[in-house]
């Protein structure tokens, strides 16, 4: 997985609370088997104007001109700005596979669903909280302010404004140790291998009908 | 100290407690299909891992495979969209690659993931259920503790049997009282998420308790923790008590015999104790429930079907309203109007929240002797697995479906999600029996009102959402 360290890219916005998965990726695009790919499909209904389809050239299609990702300004963000309850619906990875695929490295927004935010750090990605007035406030200024970018500090965990301003967030320490140095989270469960067996053998012994039934 | 279902459900598969607030668990059973497990092979081929245990999984393909017959009777090779029949193609080959067990698509134990764990007692009460699809929930309706995960974590699991988690907090949703006549499970979890919000549950573990939840069918239980997700909780559970353990008796993977005594012991101890402490308890009471229906764009969108549907104007809150309209605007409705007056132009009966056996007779005792209403250009009965379709065909339910006009299908996810052929044209309207009624989940532009089978049967024939309690039987 690619590190998260520090990042400082230009701040574009998704401004809707609800913002569920099928919007961030619509299911026609689900069908793939790789992981890569994604990004000129992410939010493809509001994107685009008409009906995208896997393997079609994105090029080709007409653009929804009321879509923000669509303006000049927001061109190469990095950084999304997104309001309450971002990523709710389906356990779909695509969502952050998409995001990722598209450029953005970290999502600020009130609150996020548990499985999407989850699903974040797994791929690179961080999903950042800040308090829903802070939100408010950084969509005034980026609305008001063309360019406009934020850095995130991971180590310590901040968000600064370019005219210096922080602001504090929290993130669990495991995913930001993790997230810091790109770490690999099946190898590093494996280096417990030896506590799972123990549990399983005691397991198996408690509650023998859960165990070689399925052959 | 006293303990939830969630905290003894929790404890028990304990691997690991790390300082930092995360644990390892174990996983008892890791349910596979098609779309997001792809994946997840590839990345243990690349990495030289192979399953950490074979008999914990269990896969089936479900949400591309086509429910149409003549499309179906073919099998992988017939099924027309290149794209789907490569991602079933590959979950066979992982599968036989990797020697996990596989119901393929034409098996007649093959159906949505979480209508055949149940069923085949692949999922148990007392374990922890996995499976890349966020409606995982469902399984929790027996007493264990299910919920849905990503592509990367099916990984975890395969290679490694568990799962690195954060607690959740105990959320307590208790429904007393008693259910009208006509009103069904699906009809309390929309009131449910009606009264707390898609993001009401978010970070909670929910157990659905009280006198009304205790007298649903464990088939309406399942309907029940399947939505759990859309009030933002990744886990709903219902205690065990005498419905589960009948429910569980004989399934082909229940244990039997002596296993089956020492199963049921313990079996007997998954519910909350008396003085359990939940951080959240929610109260709704039985006869405050009407049937419900959505009429907007997220599951908390939801009326009774007497209601009328919400005006903008009439709305102080300003984000509130933005909300409100954006919907109106994508449904194509009034502010105003009487949902009643919603005429849909199709119908779906189906899904992992409502295509079991009892939702087929639900639906099939509204249609019995009338004919599908002019305006309706699709209606679609999909059974939830080759099981449930066999049971239903030895009813005659095919028949009386067939009779008034609707098509009986295949089994599999269909028109929820319509990743296969069974879609929305845009702008067209639907009684869906399914849980999503997000922008475009049925199809491009289409608009879905989430409704309970018996609701949807009785809009299939009146061409427009009616009330079903004062739907007239011709039994
Ligand atoms: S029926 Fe719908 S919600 Fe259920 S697993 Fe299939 S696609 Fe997901």
């Amino acid at each position: 997985m690619r590190a998260f360290t520090v990042e400082t890219g230009l701040v574009a916005p998704m401004d809707r609370a609800n913002v569920d998965t099928d919007m961030i990726i619509p299911k026609q695009f689900l069908k793939s088997i790789k992981r890569s790919g994604f990004g000129p499909n992410l939010f493809d209904e509001q994107r685009y104007l008409d009906e995208g389809q896997p393997g079609r050239d994105n090029s080709q299609r007409p653009l929804n001109p009321d879509f923000p990702l669509n303006a000049a300004r927001y061109q190469g963000a990095s950084v999304l700005l997104a309001r309450d309850n971002f990523g709710c619906g389906s356990s779909r990875e695509h969502a952050p596979w998409a995001l990722d695929d598209y450029g953005f490295r970290c999502v600020i927004a009130p609150s996020y669903a548990d499985i999407f935010y989850n699903n974040c750090f797994k791929n690179g990605l961080l999903p950042i909280v800040l308090d829903a007035a802070i939100v408010e406030q950084l969509f005034q200024q980026m609305y008001a302010n063309e360019g406009y970018q934020l850095t995130i500090d991971l180590e310590r965990q901040v968000v600064i404004t370019s005219a210096g301003d922080e602001m504090a967030f929290e993130v669990d320490a495991f995913r930001k140790h993790c997230l810091l140095h790109g770490l690999d989270e099946i190898g590093l469960t494996l280096e417990q291998a030896d506590a799972i067996r123990t549990y399983e053998t005691g397991w198996r012994q408690q509650s023998p009908w859960l165990f070689d039934v399925i052959q | 100290m006293a303990k939830t279902l969630y905290d003894k459900l929790w404890d028990s598969h304990l691997v690991q407690q790390r300082d930092d607030g995360s644990a390892l668990i174990y996983i008892d059973r890791h349910l596979l299909h098609e779309v997001t497990s792809p994946q997840a092979f590839e990345g243990l081929r690349m990495a030289g891992r192979q399953p950490w245990r074979l008999d914990a999984n269990l896969a089936t393909p479900d949400h591309n495979v086509p429910t149409d017959y003549a499309e179906r009777s073919g099998g992988v090779a017939a099924i027309q969209d290149p794209v789907s029949q490569i991602q079933v193609q590959t979950l066979d080959d992982n599968c036989k690659a990797f020697d996990i067990v596989e119901f393929e698509i034409n098996d007649r134990r093959q159906g949505i993931v979480h209508v055949i764990g149940p069923e085949l007692g692949a999922t148990l009460p007392g374990m922890t259920v996995v499976c890349g699809d966020s409606h995982t929930a469902t399984h929790g309706a027996l007493g264990a503790l299910a919920h849905g995960i990503g592509t990367s974590e099916v990984e975890h699991v395969l290679a490694t049997q568990c799962l690195i988690q954060q607690k959740m907090k105990n959320m307590l949703v208790r429904v007393d009282g008693t259910l009208l006549p006509g009103v069904t499970a699906k009809d309390v979890v929309l009131a449910v998420i009606g009264h707390i919000g898609t993001a009401g549950g978010n970070g909670f573990a929910i157990e659905f308790g009280g006198e009304v939840i205790r007298g649903l069918s464990m088939e309406g239980r399942m309907t029940v923790c399947n939505m759990a997700i859309e009030a933002g909780a990744r886990v709903g559970m219902v205690a065990v008590d005498q419905s589960t353990i009948d429910y569980v008796r004989g399934r082909p993977y229940a244990p039997t015999g002596e296993q089956w005594e020492l199963a049921e012991s313990a079996w007997r101890e998954l519910h909350s104790d008396s003085d359990a402490h939940f951080d959240a308890v929610i109260e709704l009471r039985g006869e405050d429930i009407f049937p419900q229906v959505t009429w907007g764009t997220s599951p908390e969108m939801v009326l009774p079907v007497d209601g009328t549907v919400p005006d903008p104007a009439a709305i102080s809150d300003a984000g509130q309203r933005d909300a409100v309209e954006r919907a109106l605007k994508y449904m194509g409705l009034q502010g105003g109007m009487a949902i009643t007056d919603i005429r849909p132009q199709k119908v779906f009966i189906g899904s992992c929240t409502n295509s079991r056996i009892e939702d087929l007779r639900a639906a099939a005792a509204v249609v019995k002797g009338y004919k599908v209403d002019a305006g309706i250009n699709q209606a679609l009965v999909v059974p939830g697995s080759g099981i449930v379709k066999e049971q239903a065909e030895a009813e005659g339910l095919d028949k009386i479906f067939i009779e008034a006009g609707l098509e009986w299908r295949e089994p599999g996810c269909s028109m929820c999600l319509a990743m296969n052929a069974d879609k929305l044209e845009p702008g067209e309207h639907c009684a869906s029996t399914s849980n999503r009624n997000f922008e475009g989940r049925q199809g491009f532009g289409g608009r879905t009102h989430l409704v309970s089978p018996a609701m949807a049967a009785a809009a299939a024939i009146a061409g427009h959402f009616v009330d079903v309690r004062e739907w007239e039987m011709k039994s």
